[in-house]
């Protein structure tokens, strides 16, 4: 064979190339003379210039790539099986995937409806292809988790909460949080929550302490799998960021649109931190059983992720658009998270509601403390007390926490915007909307509900903007109940009819597992009801006595 | 040590069967009815993931749009539905199996258009048949955009995961088929002299032989009633305007040119649609012979078919000049007809409407 000569060379033939595949592409679409299609899902913003897709991929290159990454997703599953991946895995973590992998399907599959909000009102067709990418990406990540969920259920050691993972999902306290996350994605002014709350700060910022921070702790716990199919997902986000941006582009053109967008990116960034560090940061802390010193926590992860590479690199260079970015929040969030213990103290009032979570929470100890207290200076003055008594209190015939008024923690009120409780104290705070009160979590969630989620911005109808809705607090809806009734009616009991799913121990065993008699003196209460009920002057003094914090008790 | 202490201790793995306590077993989603005795693959990743204040959704939605719609609606639709989450897809399609499927097709198009171009192959069609890939295969292509762009318009509407995905798959086949003519087209177009790859847009926007399936494609394109899309798309337009020109003309009439390319081409659109009809099929039987509502949906197939029909059939009869224009005619523009009447009849069959109000009995 001659030197040089390759198959290539010989099978080489003349194409098309991939900038021009993706102009005829995008010369499908035409302007509909005879029937003008509605605009069904409208938005406040003016959308006059034609965004560029930055990606310039088509189906015919796409769909092969895609079954590429499936087939090493598949491959890697069987291999952790046949290398008995299970018998090493640490159960701390695999419970949280309980809930996980819940919540995460339905924010996935509802960025892939999203896809016809935006598909319609990008004007042209460039960004068409990307869009339906992205959709097909978004039903791919929605079904290989299910997918992902099912193999737990089939070889982890405890099944139970995976067996029930939908309907849980639809009831569990913790997993409204999600869907809040999800239902974001797609109601309301369509810019507003498909193209900004999802791709330009959901994907581009949040998708990397979700997608690459999280995945390295499950590795750490033995568990590959997680890995495995989210990383290959995460492969997918670089097209949708790319879609995110485009869009934003072409928005930023029309100054008219500066003010909402300002609106947009200030509740969705804060939003996107209540929602996700509040979750991903209990699970990547209080999931692990990793106690390496050297490894980042997730305030370094954060400071990487949302700081350095999300707010110092995207947010910061739309100031050169004319767009105020709303520095005081970034800077907020991050004082939350390093200085209030945001994380610690969601993944305490996890474990304060573990009977009617539907996975098990264990008890931190003295190894985890330190490491704790490396990380975060102060913690274990803080929380010290608090895992010590929940420790005492995981055998069955305790007291569940909630109720143990030795402890000393005062059940939080749910903020009625990122729907995540009032944790940290001092920033309780609450406001009227039609005359009816609300409570929040920080005064830029009560911005969200009173000042953006709104007929009005600015002086400027928004009359495509969405509103909260439904049954938001979720304590309302058993507020008055017996405890034991309460877990029955969320389903969250075994098949035996008596044995709880929640444990708040990893003991497998019947006889140290908790029952719906453990629990059947105890009845729940909404906080924001008796707050409602209250005259003003007791209200005030209510809340003021919120604010001040609580003590957890020592224990002897 | 206590007795318990020990048996906790002796747990050191997190396998399945590792220990035994009450439901170490409960291996199974146990939250939906199965539609066969076992839960399928399909049934698994799919059902519930969206949720229904009518099944689990506790709190009912909790953001919605400013006229008070919630984020998922019944009333997206005029069909009812005793309950949407029966419904399962006939392809049981999810990510793994959708991949697999349009990653075979586009490589097993790329094969055959590699193979053929290296072979010469385009440049020996008939020069009559070249100006009819041109412009009129062309045009079509612009048709399949519009289904495309619909059905990804109407994914969102659904009641259920289940009806939903089925529609969004139906989207993914439709704009691959697009693109797939597109690519085609613009890679022979670099081996025939003077092919003009912009003359199909030309043709769908202005020749009078289009003009009549464009109106019945921005008809499906502008309906606000999802599932109207959905019935249009492949009950109605598919059988009458798709496969005909499809079927009923390219793939009949292409060999006869000296043409082994396009019908490979095109042949992965019918096997696309056979999935898509199926699926439809199952939906709207559902609901026409819904215990409950099954006279309400009947009716409004009715109507719908009557609107979409006629559009169809004027898109089909301004179609008929296209069958004249091959040198070699091996195809007749009655026969085609009365084939893609017969496949209606047999949709309607299937589904549980009358459509002689558009075909004739």
């Amino acid at each position: 064979m001659p030197d040089g000569l390759t198959l290539n060379k010989i099978t080489a033939q003349r194409g098309i190339s991939i900038g021009e595949a993706a102009r005829r592409v995008a010369d499908l679409g035409w302007t509909p003379s005879y029937v003008q299609e509605a605009n069904t899902f409208p938005t406040d913003y003016k959308i006059k210039k034609v965004p560029r897709d930055p990606m310039k991929q088509v189906l015919r290159s796409y769909f092969p790539m895609q079954e590429e990454k499936d087939n090493r997703v598949y491959g890697a599953l069987d291999a952790a099986l046949r290398g008995d991946m299970f018998r090493n895995v640490e159960p701390r973590w695999i419970e949280w995937m309980k809930l996980f992998l819940a919540i995460i399907p339905f924010p996935e599959i509802s960025a892939a409806r999203s896809m016809a909000m935006v598909g319609r009102l990008a004007p042209g067709e460039e960004l068409r292809t990307g869009f339906t990418m992205q959709m097909v990406d978004e039903f791919r990540h929605s079904t290989i988790q299910m997918n992902l969920k099912k193999w737990y259920m089939e070889n982890y050691i405890d099944p139970a909460g995976f067996d029930i993972t939908e309907a849980a999902f639809g009831k569990c306290y913790a997993t409204t949080i999600g869907r809040q996350f999800a239902e974001g994605f797609l109601t309301g002014d369509a810019i507003t929550a498909a193209n900004v709350y999802l791709t330009v700060v959901a994907e581009t910022a949040f998708t990397n302490t979700l997608f690459v921070a999280m995945p390295s702790e499950a590795a750490r716990n033995g568990d590959y799998a997680l890995p495995t199919v989210f990383l290959s997902v995460q492969s997918d986000e670089s097209r949708h960021i790319g879609n995110g941006h485009s869009m934003l582009m072409s928005i930023l053109q029309d100054p008219d649109n500066h003010k909402l967008l300002e609106r947009d990116l200030k509740y969705a960034f804060w939003q996107n931190h209540a929602i996700v560090d509040a979750a991903i940061g209990t699970f990547i802390e209080y999931g692990t059983t990793n106690r390496d010193k050297k490894k980042e926590s997730y305030a370094e992860l954060w400071h990487r992720w949302i700081y350095e590479d999300y707010y110092r690199t995207y947010m910061l260079p739309l100031e050169k658009y004319g767009i105020k970015i709303h520095h005081d929040d970034v800077a907020h969030a991050w004082d939350r998270i390093v200085k209030s213990n945001y994380v610690h103290k969601t993944a305490q009032f996890f474990a304060v509601g573990w009977p009617v979570n539907f996975w098990r929470i264990e008890a931190q100890t003295e190894k985890d403390f330190e490491w704790f207290e490396h990380k975060y200076p102060g913690w274990y003055a803080e929380f010290g007390n608090f895992w010590k008594w929940y420790d005492k209190l995981s055998h069955k015939g305790s007291k569940p926490i909630l109720f143990a008024e030795e402890v000393g923690y005062v059940y939080p009120y749910r903020c009625w915007s990122c729907m995540v409780p009032a944790l940290i104290r001092e920033e309780f705070c609450v406001g009227e909307v039609d005359g009816k009160l609300y409570t929040y979590c920080s005064e830029e969630c009560r911005w969200t509900h009173t000042t953006a989620f709104a007929a009005e911005y600015e002086g400027r109808p928004t009359p495509a903007m969405g509103r909260f809705s439904g049954r938001r607090e979720w304590e309302t809806c058993y507020d008055g109940w017996n405890l034991a009734d309460c877990i029955q009616d969320l389903g969250f009991v075994r098949s035996d009819g008596k044995t709880l799913i929640p444990q708040p121990h990893l003991r497998f065993d019947d006889r140290e597992m908790w029952t719906l008699d453990d629990v059947r003196p105890y009845t729940l209460g909404s906080p924001l009801e008796a707050l409602r009920k209250m005259t003003p002057e007791a209200r005030e003094k209510a809340i003021a006595d919120y604010r001040a914090g609580f003590t957890i008790n020592a224990i002897n | 040590m206590s007795a318990t202490q020990e048996t906790v201790d002796s747990v050191k793995s997190g396998a399945a069967g590792a220990a035994k306590f009450v439901d170490w077993d409960s291996r199974k989603f146990n939250y939906f009815e199965p539609k066969g005795r076992k839960a399928s693959h399909y049934e698994d990743v799919t059902v519930d993931v969206q949720p229904d204040p009518k099944r689990y959704l506790l709190q009912d939605w909790i953001i919605s749009f400013a006229d008070g719609t919630p984020t998922y609606a019944e009333n997206w639709t005029q069909a009812l539905a005793s309950d949407w989450h029966r419904y399962r897809s006939v392809d049981q399609e999810w990510e793994k199996t959708h991949y697999q499927r349009q990653s075979t097709i586009v490589g097993m198009l790329q094969n055959v258009i590699n193979n053929g171009r290296r072979s010469g192959a385009p440049t020996r069609f008939d020069p009559a048949w070249v100006k009819i890939l041109q412009d009129h295969l062309g045009a079509y292509k612009h048709a399949e955009f519009g289904l495309g762009t619909a059905t990804m318009q109407a994914q969102r509407y659904g009641f259920t995961q289940m009806v939903n995905n089925a529609i969004l798959t139906n989207s993914s086949y439709k704009l691959r088929f697009a693109q797939d003519l597109t690519l085609y087209l613009s890679e022979i177009g670099l081996d025939i002299e003077k092919f003009d790859i912009d003359a199909g847009k030309r043709h769908w926007l202005d020749d009078p032989v289009w003009q009549g399936t464009r109106e019945a494609v921005e008809a499906i394109m502008g309906a606000t009633d999802y599932l109207e899309q959905y019935f249009a798309v492949n009950i109605v337009f598919e059988p009458l305007v798709g496969e005909l020109f499809r079927s009923g003309f390219i793939m009949r009439v292409a060999a006869a040119q000296n043409d082994f390319i396009t019908p490979a081409v095109v042949s992965a659109a019918e096997g696309d649609y056979e999935r898509n009809l199926a699926n439809a099929v199952e939906l709207m039987h559902m609901l026409a012979t819904d215990e409950k509502h099954g006279a309400h949906n009947q009716k409004l197939f009715g109507t719908w078919l009557s609107h979409h029909g006629a559009l169809a059939n004027k898109a089909a009869a301004n179609l008929q000049p296209i069958w004249s224009l091959p040198r070699v005619k091996v195809a007749q523009y009655t026969d085609a007809v009365a084939q893609a009447h017969n496949r209606l009849r047999a949709i309607g069959s299937e589904v549980g409407i009358d459509v002689r109000g558009v075909i004739g009995s």
